[in-house]
């Protein structure tokens, strides 16, 4: 049987292959993994069952039970005994297992794991990474959909980024595992198992902490991390169809914010609307709009415009669809950048 | 568990005993001496106003030094802020402790070097940081016999309300982690008593993690020497891990900012003077004749001396560089924080140049 043979070999030949962002986490941990047995993996249900988002699927079964840790239910105690292993040496990746359940350690986030580099003149070093599933749209009960990512952006001495693709997801979990600091790394769940992806894993990945402009585009500037990227795309090519041309960027880091590629398009377009889930107030969005107002003031034609979550607790699910940022409100924002 | 009672009578104990020689007893009475003296020079000093606070270990000393002593250079000893003895034991300056009091840094010592990481002050977060560093040399191997390794970690009475210390004891007996819970019940969490903490002997919450506790005579440092010991060879062999309440009393204020008098009565201070730990040594080394009075004047002169050191090194300490505030809050390279630093230190910098021209006739 020639042809299926030949099937095979272009198969083999080429590096491209489809993957969830789900799937290119899971990769990206077990890569990391094999190239340094420093690392551990460490949460609720992380072992056997893989994860409730499956992200460590088959991860203890290779590499055993004292390198996939299925913990104690206690997140301060999951932050805190990474805390001790990174002392000790370990590079222990934390999976928090929802967004909401993250503020029993945030004690042991905000008080050791990131202060214990500056309190130790730098002598201790904290490589430790929280992975946390974050965000809503999937019709949850209660602290099961939040975006709690400024707090810990707000917070010296944590780094924080944020995954919005199969690709970005394989490379950015490697590249926090080998970052010397701690690192919050929050993973759009929304988008965990969206339909799987071309990708091409022998491209090497750009760095960690730095944004990505994805779309160019001359009429306006979205700027955006993770489940609001893939919004934000979609609703670039429906404006495409009514002759506006968007600019989309992807921040993929928190902090630190890489903000020159959103400098260099809004002094390009003039005008800027930033999206995420989280509430409005003191939030990232505030944050961008400060900075690109003292960076960009003589190019804006319009004031910096927010599409965002509100400032209440997170809604019952079956609100949480006027809660959250969709393509319609983005852009309904576009517009009034625009006839500005 | 007592080994040397308040009256310097030696007893024993058909689990916990110990052989001591005539030296070792008098590196433990000096050990106890010299912590005792810099303690007090370090109130001295914030009364004088050369730190912003202290924390006085006094009535804690054989606590500290039993525990410290029984620790071996495989071990590494997890602190809060008041173990100034253990400090001591694990060969870090009395002098390395003042940045912390004064106000230059957070701590200077080499956790690594030492053994002995720095002073954590949130209550209780060493003892899950401790418990992950256990887990740690259990994973690598480094646990099973006697040339194992073992982790100790030091906490309050007040710390064993927090909800990590509850989760460190059950992370501890879930992976078998080689680590001594220290817990000096020193009867007193600022003003609140321990019945404020526990209807129950704290060190009966072990058995609810499935682990030994023992409750020891914290003012006798015999036996916290005894107790640490076999506690730490428990763990290093494989049999951890096991809390440990040493029972002694807060002779001091919490810290230079507190007035103890408002919450506690002076008979109590005068019953636990009579339970002194250092006192009881020094009369057991008369006794016994393992010390003459040169001895205890040496030992004297020698922690005035320390003291005097003590006191000179902190009036003269310098104050960091205002680049500090910047430096090491992160591993690697930060342009944000980068860009902070530059703009703080160039206006900084325009003072001096004001300053410059001033004396110039410029500007």
């Amino acid at each position: 049987m020639v042809a299926p043979a030949m099937d095979r070999t272009v198969k083999t030949a080429s590096a491209t292959q489809k993957l969830t962002m789900a799937k290119g986490l899971n990769m990206g941990l077990r890569a990391a993994m094999e190239a340094d047995p420093k690392v551990l993996v460490m949460g609720e249900d992380v072992g056997k069952l893989g994860g409730v988002y499956r992200i460590t699927d088959g991860l203890q079964k290779d590499f055993g039970e004292q390198r996939v840790l299925d913990t104690p239910l206690a997140e301060s105690g999951i932050v805190g005994t990474a805390v001790g292993l990174a002392i000790r040496g370990f590079r222990p990746v934390c999976e928090i297992q929802f967004d909401g359940f993250v503020f029993p350690a945030f004690d042991q986030i905000v008080s050791q794991l990131a202060k214990l580099h500056f309190r130790s003149q730098g002598r201790v070093k904290m490589p430790v990474v929280i992975r946390i599933p974050f965000g809503g749209g999937i019709g949850a009960v209660e602290h099961h959909s939040e975006s709690p990512e400024s707090y810990f952006a707000h917070t010296a001495g944590l780094r924080v980024v944020s995954c919005s693709n199969p690709l970005d997801a394989y490379w950015m979990i490697q590249q926090a595992i080998e970052c010397d600091d701690p690192v919050i790394f929050f993973e759009p769940k929304r988008r965990y198992h969206e339909r799987a992806q071309e990708v091409d894993l022998s491209v090497p990945p750009q760095p960690l902490f730095s944004s990505r402009v994805l779309r160019q585009g001359s009429s306006a500037t979205l700027v955006c991390y993770g489940p609001m990227v893939r919004t934000c795309l979609d609703a670039a090519t429906a404006a495409a169809e009514d002759g506006i041309d968007l600019e989309v960027i992807d921040l993929r880091t928190l902090s630190p914010l890489d903000l020159d590629p959103v400098f260099a398009s809004v002094r390009k377009t003039g005008r800027l609307i930033a999206v995420s889930e989280a509430p409005r107030e003191s939030s990232l969005t505030a944050e961008i709009a400060t900075r690109v107002q003292q960076e960009c003031f003589y190019s804006l034609e319009a004031p910096v415009l927010r599409v965002t979550g509100f400032d209440t607790p997170y809604p019952p699910s079956k609100l949480e669809d006027d809660f959250l940022p969709d393509l319609d409100r983005v852009l309904h924002a576009v517009d009034r950048s625009l006839a500005w | 568990m007592q080994l040397l009672t308040p009256e310097g009578e030696r007893v024993h104990h058909p689990d916990f005993d110990i052989d001591i020689t005539a030296e070792q007893l008098r590196g433990l009475y000096r050990d106890m001496v010299l912590v005792r003296r810099f303690d007090r020079e370090g109130n001295a000093l914030q009364r004088q106003g050369q730190l912003g606070i202290w924390v006085p270990l006094l009535g804690q000393e054989a606590a500290q030094i039993g525990a410290g002593r029984a620790l071996t250079d495989r071990d590494m000893a997890f602190p809060s802020y008041r173990e100034h003895g253990v400090a001591w034991c694990r060969g870090v300056k009395p002098t390395d402790l003042l940045g912390i009091f004064r106000g230059t840094d957070h701590g200077t010592w080499d956790p690594y070097e030492h053994r002995f990481q720095l002073y954590v002050i949130v209550i209780g977060n060493q003892v899950l940081n401790a418990t992950g560093y256990a887990m740690g040399q259990r994973f690598e191997g480094k646990v099973g016999d006697q040339d194992g390794e073992a982790t100790m970690v030091f906490f309050g009475d007040g710390a064993t309300s927090q909800g990590d210390v509850h989760e460190g004891c059950v992370w501890a007996a879930v992976y078998d982690a080689p680590v001594v819970f220290f817990c000096q019940n020193n009867q007193w969490a600022i003003s609140e008593p321990t019945e404020r903490q526990s209807r129950l002997p704290l060190y009966q919450r072990a058995r609810g993690y499935g682990f030994p506790g023992i409750r020891v005579d914290g003012n006798d440092v015999l036996a916290t020497l005894a107790v640490s010991r076999w506690a730490l060879d428990q763990c290093r062999t494989g049999n951890g891990p096991v809390l440990i309440e040493a029972f002694t009393y807060r002779m001091d204020a919490h810290t230079t900012s507190d007035d103890p008098t408002r919450y506690r009565l002076a008979d109590e201070l005068e019953a636990w003077k009579l339970k002194d730990p250092i006192e009881r040594v020094r009369v057991h080394l008369v006794k016994q004749q393992w010390a003459d009075q040169a001895f205890f004047d040496e030992v004297q002169a020698e922690s005035d001396e320390l003291a005097a050191g003590f006191r000179e090194f902190c009036v003269n300490m310098p104050d960091p560089p205002p680049g500090r505030i910047f430096s090491e809050v992160y591993a690697d390279e930060h342009p944000v924080l980068a860009a902070q630093r530059d703009e703080f230190l160039d206006y900084l910098h325009g003072f001096a140049d004001a300053s410059t021209g001033a004396q110039g006739g410029e500007h």
